[in-house]
């Protein structure tokens, strides 16, 4: 399929392999820290978000659970989880997997990679939130690498109610 | 009288809901029984979402397994996924094509239709010229087919019931809903865009009474008051079913923003005066013809489904309840065959309002289960419902919760029967 034997696949210097790396762990970080603000800043200003069950992905049905398409709409996203959505606070945890690197040119990375986010409620325990995959067109501008697009892909059948923050 | 419904106290008509009313197992269990179970219409999906021969959807009535599949000569058949032999739940697959159900444990085989047509030894195996074992010579396939529901389909949208005694699907909306549900499936063909699942940990009644009760959206629900798209001077009518249990509530678009006299309304303190989209193309809003007017329709046909039409996002919500305190919501959002592709593109725009993420919805959810918490350590009180006064009727505005009222006045002459 689109996966390359291990002899073909794209090799990345280590300092953009390393970057690519910082740029995931950064996403991470900055999703479960509870500053929204910091989140749209990751993609470029035209730009794909879409978080998408796995059934529809894989029969082809255009429906996501969110869909953005510009730093714009994730910019209201983020007022949205500050001002607008009421919900029951919680953290949240992600937990990536190394990034697979499908594709490679110069100044754009096509990757992917597994990723689990567990939710803590106040006063309740910690649970497996959902799971998944994303696959991502990285893209290296003035400002550094972002997303240029990100597909997150989730298995998960069942949203445990509501799906509030940036996943 | 249901024993469990006996033990509720009501303070007087329906105004006052007991907390017990969600909160007992038994009391569920007589509900699955007089409203999924029988005298109902369940909703199990669209027709488009099977459209050939042998196309099969797994989907669930009240708490039990069903299969919605075309049979070979087009006609839809509902079963349950249940095999006659050892009752295994037979169907794994969620959606799929097939020419017969083949149950793995023992590949017994059903026609489309749920006919038992193949039964492994059934006349036994031959060993040293001698037939050893097989079926008892009396054994009739016949009477071992799976269970077979009624169906009945409407503008493409279809129903199944258990109760092959339940009265036709045009008597079970009744007059007053038939209108609201034809404006939306009038016919016309539909595209299936994809499902939305949750999981929401409260009754599944409070979903039902979510989409009875117009006072909430202009209060939870910023975006609805602050763009206008659901608020309480908005031109609205609601209106039920002679039974009070289907509901349809319309409402128009009106002012965004702060007008001349909408003072009441913008003082809630989820209007935000100031709010403006970064990226307005979630609210790109285009009328349709067919809307005849209403920006907004939430029709609540009882007990499993919610119809959505919010200004171009369209869909239906089932409701499968899992347990007392428990439902599986899930969400079709559709769009219309002859749509271009800048309508469907709007329609995918705006359902990031809806579903369990929803700018919207995701609300909706959460008031819910935080409703229910508060049922479960408190069984002994009651929810107040008594903003419009504590009767039941038809309204042309929507600061009442008469339709909760009504919804409960029918539950009660069913449960207490």
């Amino acid at each position: 399929m689109s996966d390359p034997s291990p002899i073909t696949r794209p090799k990345l210097d280590f300092e953009t392999y390393q970057a690519l790396l910082q740029l995931y762990a950064e996403y991470a970080s900055a999703v479960d820290s509870g500053d929204w603000d910091r989140w749209p800043e990751f993609f470029t200003e035209v730009c794909s978000y879409r978080l998408v069950p796995r059934e529809n992905h894989e029969r082809g049905f255009p429906l996501a659970t969110l869909a953005f398409e510009s730093q714009g709409m994730l910019r209201d996203r983020a007022y949205g989880i500050k001002e607008t959505l009421f919900h029951d606070p919680y953290y949240q945890r992600h937990v990536v997997g190394v990034p697979i690197v499908r594709k490679s040119e110069p100044g754009r990375i096509d990757c992917e990679a597994n990723y689990a986010v567990f939710r803590t409620k106040l006063s309740e325990l910690t649970t497996v939130f959902n799971v998944g995959r994303t696959i991502d067109v990285v893209v290296s501008t003035p400002a550094g690498w972002k997303f240029e697009s990100r597909l997150v892909i989730y298995d998960s059948e069942m949203i445990p109610n509501s799906i509030i923050y940036p996943v | 009288m249901s024993e469990a419904a006996s033990k509720l106290e009501w303070e007087s008509g329906t105004s006052r809901i007991p907390f017990a009313a969600y909160t007992s197992d038994a009391l569920h269990r007589q509900e699955l029984e007089r409203f999924f179970y029988s005298r109902h219409w369940c909703y199990v999906g669209l027709e488009a979402e099977v459209p050939n021969p042998g196309d099969f959807k797994r989907t669930a009535v009240g708490e039990r397994s069903v299969v919605l599949v075309r049979d070979k000569d087009g006609a839809l058949n509902v079963v349950e996924n249940v095999c006659a032999h050892r009752g295994m739940s037979f169907c794994r697959a969620r959606h799929g094509t097939l020419k017969e159900f083949v149950c793995p444990y023992h590949q017994w085989s059903y026609t489309l239709k749920g006919d038992l047509q193949g039964v492994p030894f059934r006349r036994g195996v031959k060993q040293g010229g001698v037939v050893q074992g097989g079926m008892p010579a009396d054994f009739k396939p016949a009477e071992h087919g799976l269970t077979k529901l009624k169906v009945a389909t409407r503008g493409g949208v279809v129903f199944a019931s258990f109760d092959h005694d339940v009265e036709p699907l045009e008597d079970f909306l009744g007059p007053a809903i038939v209108p609201w549900f034809d404006r939306l499936f009038d016919g016309r063909a539909l595209k299936i865009l994809g499902y939305n699942r949750q999981r929401i940990p409260g009754n599944w009644k409070l979903m039902q009474e979510n989409i009875k009760d117009p006072y909430h959206p202009g209060l939870l629900h910023t975006w609805f008051v602050t763009f206008g798209l659901w608020r309480a001077d908005n031109r609205s009518q609601l209106v039920m079913d002679a039974h009070h249990r289907h509901a349809a509530m319309i409402s128009t678009r009106g002012a965004s923003g702060k007008s001349e006299g909408s003072e009441g309304v913008t003082q809630v303190s989820s209007f935000k005066a100031d709010m403006q989209l970064e990226d307005p193309r979630f609210l790109d809003i285009v009328p349709e013809p067919w809307w005849n007017g209403p920006t907004a329709v939430m029709t609540t046909i009882f007990p499993s489904v919610i119809l959505q039409q919010q200004v171009n996002s369209v869909s239906t919500r089932h409701i499968q309840p899992d347990g007392h305190g428990s439902f599986d919501f899930v969400w079709t959002h559709f769009g219309f065959a002859d749509d271009t592709p800048e309508m469907t593109q709007r329609r995918l725009r705006q359902a990031n309002l809806f579903g369990p993420a929803g700018f919207v919805s995701a609300d909706d959810g959460e008031v819910i289960e935080l409703s229910q918490q508060g049922f479960e350590q408190k069984p002994f009180h009651r929810t107040l419902a008594e903003l419009g006064g504590r009767e039941v009727g038809d309204t042309d505005h929507m600061v009442t919760e008469t339709l909760i009222r009504g919804m409960y006045r029918y539950w009660r002459e069913v449960m207490e029967r």
